[in-house]
């Protein structure tokens, strides 16, 4: 009895030597030798390589294509393949030519028809969110009102429509929208409307359809930070003379504002540069920058136009990112 | 329930006069979420001015009594009155009753002072004297310094001050605190607890405080509800809870106690005679509840109460244990001894150490000899 701590101390001590000491001897062994120091010599933590995967994988994946669209911006229309002309030439073998053409880009400012769809995206996308925040705010705090047990399923509910594609939940619109579509029969047989009312290939269809298919990024962190509030906190606010509704203002919605946020710029940033929304379901007029795009890419093959115009938005949306990122840090260091 | 001599000096004791109107009456309440009965029928006086403690573990329907009296929990059945008024119905936002909450509910995203002010400010209290009464307050509770701060900036002790702050802020008839001093370290409650005490006793504000700590309801509160699976189990000021319990329940649950099992043999006017096998001898008691002779009783013995020595005292067949030291507790001012008697049952004992030095201690193994006078036993019945 007198000597069993002793002993388990001895295990406990002898185990623990063993394990630094395997962990040693390891370090000794060739490979192992080479890789740690050459980490040490390098001064690259485990944490650095730890990182490096995901870092390499934006560098291959995102950085290198955006520098050969952002080469072929300055680039010239020429009937080739690939259709523009090189950037840099050898001249007589030692002279390096470099042709910047900034025709592209002049031209983006010049011809109206390109800042209007991007000020036209613009206003589609912010308008399209202020809606999706209308519509997502009070189904995100129904969510987390409703019972725990009711919770799950309602959030499976919200992701549900993920499980079919894209492009064919907007196509399904069409059907709902058009002149004979589901709708306009509803509306008819109701009495509500004599006359079937245009909707498809207008921005109103547009607008329906981007919030259709964005609600769940609005509704998704908007639930996050609803769901982490504190009831006890409007419990405090009612006993100290808040009545609910104002209470709602008082706590709620400040608190909440930063699913607010997250949820408007995950609507806000794909939805400018939308293409297949405004392609189905607008018409002929509605101008969106992401169509322009297409236009220019696949009809008139004009790759150095359509590049400028892709870099042009990039630099748009990098506006409101680098806010969103500034305010998501902000809210870490609370 | 009338405390032993001490008639000359006056005392406030509002609920033994049969004048005084209650300040907040529960009549019959109950309450009860499907099947489960959280509250079961309790009825309640609390007068004004009293610092009034619902004690009792957790799931004993405490909060639940004191989440009603706020308004956020309606009783199933049963009158609320707050002076005279029937608070049904009443939600809570128009009570003029402030609770502290357990996690303090402070607001998040605004500074000391706006949470302060925030209850002023529903009332649309002029600019200037919400700015007059929360430097008031902030001054009551010491928190000039922190203003500006917001509440994660705070460290826990004064989140509680600026929630207690917030809570007093508008006056209230009657403070609701749900186990205010909980989330505090031993020192700092402590400490707390006479603050509470003081900013009480300054206000005149009727506080009800919902607590598992026997000891912080025995420490700041003139009367003491013990509860029990929804059940009130005794009322009483915590003198009397400690020296009167009135069941194994609240003996039990106030203080530490051993509980000698015993049947009474004889009953005189003032006193009872009981045998008691697991004590091993014969008890004589003061005579407070009613049982004929032959019924079991239990005899509650403070560990305090006992008196431990090595010496056989000339009667032994009376209010005398005999046992064998099992085990022994230093705690610095006194020590605790367990006893196994010679009926097998373990008995403790408290015993202050008033000498430094002891001649012959008693150690582990020795015989002793407990004896206790015939007040110092609480006999309890079924």
């Amino acid at each position: 009895m007198d000597n069993r701590p002793q002993t388990r101390e001895g295990i406990a001590n002898t185990l623990s030597e063993a394990a630094y000491g395997f962990h040693n001897r390891l370090m000794m062994i060739p490979p192992y030798r080479w890789i740690s120091a050459a980490l040490a010599y390098s001064g690259i933590s485990a944490r650095a390589l730890l990182i490096l995967p995901p870092y390499l994988w934006l560098l291959l994946f995102f950085l290198a294509p955006f520098i050969i669209v952002f080469k072929i911006s300055f680039a010239e229309y020429a009937i080739s393949q690939p259709p523009y002309t090189a950037l840099f030439e050898l001249i007589d073998d030692v002279y390096l030519q470099i042709r910047l053409n900034l025709e592209n880009y002049q031209l983006l400012f010049q011809d109206d028809l390109y800042w209007r769809a991007y000020l036209n995206s613009v206003k589609i996308a912010g308008i399209s969110t202020f809606l999706a925040l209308l519509v997502g705010y009070p189904l995100a705090l129904a969510m987390v009102r409703a019972p725990r047990q009711w919770r799950l399923a309602l959030l499976m509910l919200v992701i549900l429509p993920f499980w079919t594609s894209f492009l064919i939940r907007v196509y399904a619109w069409i059907g709902i929208l058009k002149k004979e579509g589901l709708l306009n029969l509803l509306l008819l047989n109701m009495g509500v409307i004599d006359q079937p009312l245009t909707i498809l290939n207008t921005d109103i269809a547009v607008y329906i359809g981007i919030i259709y298919s964005y609600l769940p990024f609005m509704v998704l962190p908007l639930y996050a930070s609803l769901e982490k509030m504190d009831e006890s906190l409007l419990e405090a606010a009612a006993d100290l003379g808040s009545r609910p509704v104002k209470a709602f203002w008082q706590i709620t919605f400040p608190l909440s504002l930063p699913g607010v946020a997250a949820g408007c710029f995950l609507v806000f940033i794909p939805a400018i540069g939308e293409f297949v929304i405004p392609d189905l379901l607008g018409g002929s007029g509605t101008l969106m920058i992401g169509k322009t795009l297409w236009a220019e890419f696949f009809s008139n093959r004009d790759w150095p136009l359509s590049s400028a115009v892709a870099v042009v938005l990039l630099l748009l949306l990098i506006i409101p990112i680098v806010v969103f990122q500034k305010m998501q840090e902000k809210n870490r260091a609370l | 329930m009338a405390v032993s001599g001490n008639v000359v000096r006056k005392k406030w004791e509002p609920w033994n006069d049969p004048q005084a109107r209650p300040h907040v009456q529960l009549i019959g309440v109950s309450k009860r979420f499907g099947e489960f009965s959280a509250v079961d029928n309790i009825s309640l006086d609390i007068f004004k001015g009293e610092f009034f403690s619902l004690l009792g573990p957790s799931g004993c329907g405490k909060t639940t009594l004191l989440r009603m009296l706020a308004g956020f929990e309606q009783p199933s059945e049963g009158q609320i009155l707050l002076e005279g008024v029937d608070m049904a119905g009443v939600p809570p936002y128009r009570r003029p009753v402030n609770m502290m909450f357990q996690s303090y509910a402070l607001f998040p995203h605004m500074s000391v002072e706006s949470n302060i002010a925030f209850g002023l400010k529903q009332d649309k209290v002029p600019k200037a004297e919400i700015a007059q009464r929360v430097e008031e307050v902030i001054d009551l509770v010491q928190l000039s310094s922190f203003a500006k701060r917001k509440p994660h900036q705070l460290s826990g002790g004064q989140r509680q001050r600026v929630a207690l702050a917030r809570a007093l802020i508008k006056k209230p008839k009657m403070l609701l605190l749900d186990e205010p001093l909980g989330a505090l370290d031993k020192k700092l409650r402590e400490q707390t607890q006479f603050e509470l005490m003081n900013i009480q006793e300054k206000l005149g504000i009727t506080f009800v405080i919902v607590t598992h700590d026997q000891e912080e309801a025995m420490t700041v509160s003139t009367r003491i509800a013990v509860m029990d699976q929804g059940r009130i189990v005794q009322v009483a000021t915590p003198t009397e809870i400690y020296e009167y319990p009135n069941s194994r329940y609240v003996a039990g649950f106030i203080g530490d106690v051993n509980i000698i099992e015993g049947r009474v043999v004889e009953v005189g006017d003032s006193y009872l005679n009981i045998t008691s096998q697991q004590a091993g001898c014969s008890i004589r008691a003061r005579h407070a509840v009613d049982v004929p002779a032959g019924a079991t009783v239990w005899i509650a013995l403070r560990p305090e109460k006992l008196v431990i020595s090595l010496e056989a005292p000339q009667d032994t067949s009376t209010n005398c244990m005999a046992g064998e030291v099992w085990d022994i507790g230093y705690l610095g001012k006194l020590s605790i001894y367990h006893i196994k008697l010679d009926s097998g049952v373990m008995v403790t004992v408290a015993q202050t150490n008033r000498t430094r030095d002891l001649e012959r201690p008693i150690t582990w193994e020795d015989r002793v000899y407990l004896t206790w006078t015939p007040d110092a036993g609480i006999v309890l019945g079924q």
